[in-house]
């Protein structure tokens, strides 16, 4: 067992016993939704190469398939993860049939605007409540035995779902097609004139992140009991961006980090406001709270200017760095 | 201090429960609402620093111990409003959540609180199915609804003349509400609906639409939309003099909303609020109060945080718990009777008021700042908001 | 006489109004064209900006009295220098990086900007009014155009072919073409190639920020009006082909007035009928209308 795998397991055991040491469980299960989310869609971008500027579409989309197929169809949960995973998969393969074949930010705008038109859908389309959202899901229970109800059942069985689907999106890396699609994000035309069909391969990738987008979008639904139009808004999209971003672009920890990192500031920058007001006597940052799309601004472009590879891509630079001199 | 003190509670094991148990008396209010995005300025924090002037004026204090008020944005999104409200409830011991603007924040955090058992109140937020598809044993629905607005402004102005309407309607589930809810009173008092158009959320120009509202000869044009939607329509129709040949009926429309548009693009239109600074001198002292501290005149969400903020405490007072079934059952049973409304609080939730048709002054009739409104008419309560027989609320049979 | 079962004089009224519509679109994806095609940056801040230049003219009319007609000329130029100063703090490092760094780092400034007018001003919005001597409206047989929509419409377009002139005609516009097709070249031939690319950008926002003044008494003045613009012109521009100046005019008219007819015909899908339009152009002709692909 090497290092890296040290720490992963490290980090599962300290999840499996953060319900005990204070942490609140359901932000826990939440925050892990977004970092399989972000995961997802690192691995179309830090692995393969595409910016996709629609992902909230496979997101959102796929929590309102679970949602209904949950609530209305009476489906188990395992079952409605499925297929929220199948919808988002599915939506992928669509967007991936227009879009694969165009280049940088081409890619970019018509994941866009395939995504603007899944949020008009969303809007009409009688089943998702229109600004309502989708709302009391019931949680149901696992396989028909497990109550998830009960959250910390809930969490657990969360947990182990995306740690497996994490652990499927390493698998992915380090495979002969993950090794394939680094080559394509490298240099897309040596990789042809090796005789690879590079389309297929960015398509299956683009399904693949898609679909496990869609399952955390799903378990999302599953945790909280609703479906809104914030999944499927376009700055979803960006969020999960930032996330990517913020955590390190093409590592495989670095979204967990973004994740965290974004999720918190949404939800507790005002507690950190407070705080930071209580200490520093300045009583402007008790409306820090109110800041949370300004804040989010300004770690974009601190990202952007200082840190270009991300905290974990730092990190692991600095590493590497230290082991070059020894 | 929380951050340092959640570790040592949880270290203290056994002690904390004991703790925590005493600390379920301690009256905690958590109020989420939008304080950053598209309704900031309906409620938002002038909501909370209304909260804080009822929870002020009645001592601070509540069955023997300081009463607190946690405050959170939730930006519009309903996960962050439904997770913040359960991990007030789980780890803060909150005793009543209040929940503000946009419904599906509303409906997602009221389904938290009844699976928690905790009271909510909400003021913000206008669906109806808050009371009625989706209603709960511990949502108290307070200001107004989709239904009260149509009822309110659909049939006064049937009554006042305008017979023949047109729609203009935001085309998502809270657009077509109020435009199905309108259309029906507009004919059951004898009006016809010449028309409607569907216009995409957040469209930026009108004009086309309200061409379209022109042709077809209506006399009243009617706004089943809400925000910047409502606030570009009525611009547009001021400047292509639609207001010469119709009248504006805007359904959902707020004082904040009025007073950034000024009475010059306002002016004429009609539309129902549960409650307007300058109707008594009951009203007017406790508005000016508001004004003397935040120099914007309340509006009629933020009267009603105070009024709701209120009966709740005395409700806690009165059962000597903060225990979600007597309070609720304490306040079921207790006519609110304050500046902000007269009324009762219905088994489906519904807090039962009576409305007003208002009309926005002219320039030349407004004689003061934040002089806005001529009350054309009061609305009973039994008359304005959804009926028992029409009502699908199970807890109401 | 009618067309497809509508009056003609309401069809020519849709058209019209759709012209107005489509001068916006021409002249903030006009900005954006001519800031891709030298700069290689997409400006997601160009909402904000358009924005800006709004809030600037009320911030003008409100607090120092100055006329519309000032403002035009004042707005545009603070956020022109604005836009030089973002140009030289931040985008001049991330030339050579991806699309991607360029796209967040302009959508982390949209953010910063909206988020701190939004703290001083609400959301519902300010008022602002159009200047006397356009207020009121003409009966032109068919409809009553106000004189302001029928301005927007003239100040745009002598501003976008204004552009179109200097960069296509110009000894300057052959520099900058030049520029945008190899710089080294350029610069080898004296050019300070690094003004010229802080001057273009400052002159891109300063096309936003006039339109931004343009639509303050047509738009309610908020902190969230670009928000909602900025995504479709984005489109407007990828129809058109990025960093095409002709095209970029073009399209954004053109795409006013098919938006326009759609409300009228299936108002439901008026903003979403870009985006349609866009996902079809890209599938057949990858490079959008008037764009090559590079």
């Amino acid at each position: 067992m090497n290092k890296t795998q040290l720490g992963y397991l490290l980090l599962l055991l300290a999840l499996v016993a953060a319900p005990f040491v204070g942490a609140y469980p359901i932000l826990v299960i939440k925050l892990l939704c977004f970092a399989l989310f972000a995961s997802a869609f690192n691995l179309l971008l830090g692995f393969t190469g595409l910016l996709s500027f629609g992902h909230a579409a496979f997101f959102g989309g796929a929590a309102y398939a679970a949602g209904h197929a949950m609530k209305h169809w009476g489906l188990t949960p395992e079952l409605g993860l499925l297929f929220g995973a199948l919808a988002g998969g599915a939506l992928g393969f669509l967007f991936g049939l227009l879009a694969i074949r165009r280049q940088g930010i081409y890619f970019a705008m018509i994941t866009l605007a395939l995504a603007q038109m899944v949020f008009f859908f969303s809007l009409q389309a009688p089943f998702t409540g229109g600004e309502d959202g989708l709302q009391g899901v019931p949680r149901g229970k696992l396989f028909g035995v497990l109550d998830l109800s009960n959250d910390l059942t809930m969490y657990y069985a969360g947990l182990a779902i995306i740690a497996a689907a994490f652990l499927l999106i390493v698998r992915t890396v380090h495979s002969p097609f993950g090794q394939v699609l680094k080559a394509i994000k490298e240099n897309e035309p040596r990789a042809i004139s090796l005789g690879y069909d590079t389309a297929r391969f960015k398509l299956l990738a683009f399904v693949i992140s898609a679909a496990i987008t869609g399952l955390a979008g799903a378990l999302k639904t599953e945790v909280l009991g609703f479906a809104t139009l914030t999944d499927v808004h376009w700055l979803m999209s960006g969020s999960v961006i930032l996330m990517t971003l913020v955590g390190g672009l093409g590592t495989l920890s670095g979204p967990l980090v973004g994740a965290a990192i974004v999720v918190a500031i949404e939800n507790k920058l005002g507690e950190l406001g407070n705080w930071i007001a209580s200490v520093t006597g300045i009583d402007w940052f008790n409306s820090l709270g109110e800041s949370v799309s300004l804040v989010t601004g300004l770690i974009f472009i601190v990202c952007v200017m200082a840190f270009r590879r991300g905290i974990m891509g730092e990190i692991i630079a600095f590493i590497d760095r230290r082991r070059g001199k020894a | 201090m929380k951050l340092t003190l959640k570790p040592l509670a949880i270290a203290l094991g056994v002690a904390a429960i004991a703790v925590s148990a005493q600390a379920q008396e301690k009256v905690k209010i958590g109020f989420v609402t939008d304080m950053s995005s598209l309704y900031a300025d309906v409620e938002g924090k002038l909501g909370a620093a209304a909260i804080q002037m009822a929870i002020d004026d009645f001592g601070g204090k509540a069955l023997g111990q300081p009463i607190e008020l946690l405050t959170a944005d939730h930006q519009n999104k309903a996960d962050i409003a439904a997770s913040k409200a359960r991990e007030w409830i789980d780890t803060a011991g909150v005793t009543m959540v209040f929940g503000g603007t946009n419904s599906s924040t509303a409906l997602a955090t009221a389904k938290v609180a009844l699976e928690k058992k905790r009271v909510y109140i909400n003021n913000g937020a206008a669906s109806s199915a808050l009371t009625n598809e989706q209603c709960s044993p511990y949502t108290v629905h307070y200001a107004y609804d989709t239904v009260a607005l149509a009822k309110g402004t659909g049939g006064a102005v049937v009554d006042t003349g305008g017979k023949t309407w047109f729609f203009l309607t935001a085309d998502y589930a809270f657009g077509h509400a109020l435009e199905a809810d309108t259309s029906r009173i507009v004919k059951e008092k004898g009006g016809t609906v010449v028309g409607a158009v569907r216009h995409p959320l957040n469209a930026s120009d009108f004009s086309s639409f309200l061409l379209q509202a022109q042709n077809s000869k209506a006399q009243i044009l009617g706004l089943a939309n809400a925000g910047g939607d409502t606030i570009n329509s009525i611009k547009a129709a001021k400047e292509f003099g639609i207001d010469k040949t119709m009248k504006t009926a805007a359904l959902l429309i707020f004082l904040s909303d009025i007073h950034s548009l000024t009475l010059k693009n306002a002016e004429g239109l009609l539309h129902t609020t549960s409650w307007y600074w300058d109707l008594n001198d009951e009203s007017r002292k406790w508005a000016n109060r508001f004004y003397e501290k935040h120099k914007r005149m309340p509006t009629d969400i933020q009267a009603a945080d105070y009024s709701a903020t209120m009966a709740y405490l005395k409700a806690v007072q009165a059962a000597k718990t903060t225990d979600a079934d007597k309070v609720m059952e304490q306040l079921r049973k207790t006519p609110v009777n304050d500046f902000y409304a007269k009324g009762t609080l219905r088994p489906d939730g519904r807090f039962v008021h009576d409305m007003y048709l208002a009309q926005v002054k002219t320039p030349a009739e407004s004689k003061k700042a934040w002089d806005y409104l001529k009350i054309v008419k009061t609305i009973p309560g039994d008359q304005v908001f959804t009926t028992k027989a029409e009502s699908k609320c199970a807890l109401w049979k | 006489m009618e067309i497809f079962g509508r009056p003609l004089p309401a069809m020519l009224s849709q058209l019209l109004l759709g012209l107005v519509n489509g001068s916006f679109y021409a002249i903030l994806s006009l900005g954006l064209a001519v800031i891709f095609g030298l700069l290689n940056v997409i400006n997601f801040a160009h909402g904000a900006l358009f924005m800006l230049g709004a809030v600037l003219a009320w911030m003008g009319m409100e607090y120092l009295g100055v006329n519309y007609w000032l403002m035009l000329l004042l707005s545009p130029l603070i956020v022109g220098a604005l836009g030089i100063l973002i140009e030289r703090v931040f985008l001049r490092h991330i030339y050579k990086l991806d699309h991607l760094y360029g796209l967040l780092l302009t959508l982390g400034i949209t953010l910063v900007i909206e988020g701190v007018l939004r703290s001083f001003y609400g959301v519902s919005g300010l008022p602002y009014s159009p200047p006397d001597a356009l207020a009121g409206a003409t009966n032109l047989g068919f409809m009553v155009l106000p004189n302001y929509r029928a301005w927007v419409v003239v100040a745009s377009l002598a501003v976008c072919f204004a552009t179109w002139y200097v960069i296509e005609r110009t000894k300057l516009g052959a520099y900058l073409r030049a520029g945008t097709e190899n710089p080294r070249l350029v610069e080898a031939f004296g050019v300070n190639v690094p003004l010229m690319v802080t001057l273009t950008y400052g002159f891109g926002v300063a096309l936003a920020a006039f339109a931004g003044v343009l639509a303050a008494p047509v738009i309610q003045v908020s902190p969230l009006m670009g928000q909602h613009l900025i995504i479709v012109v984005f489109a407007v521009v990828v129809i058109g082909g990025m960093g095409s100046i002709m095209g970029s005019i073009l399209t954004g008219l053109g795409l006013g007035v098919i938006e326009g007819f759609t409300k009228v015909f299936y108002p439901e899908a008026s903003s979403t009928v870009v985006f349609v339009i866009m996902a079809i152009v890209l599938v057949v002709r990858p490079a959008g209308l008037f764009g090559k692909e590079k």
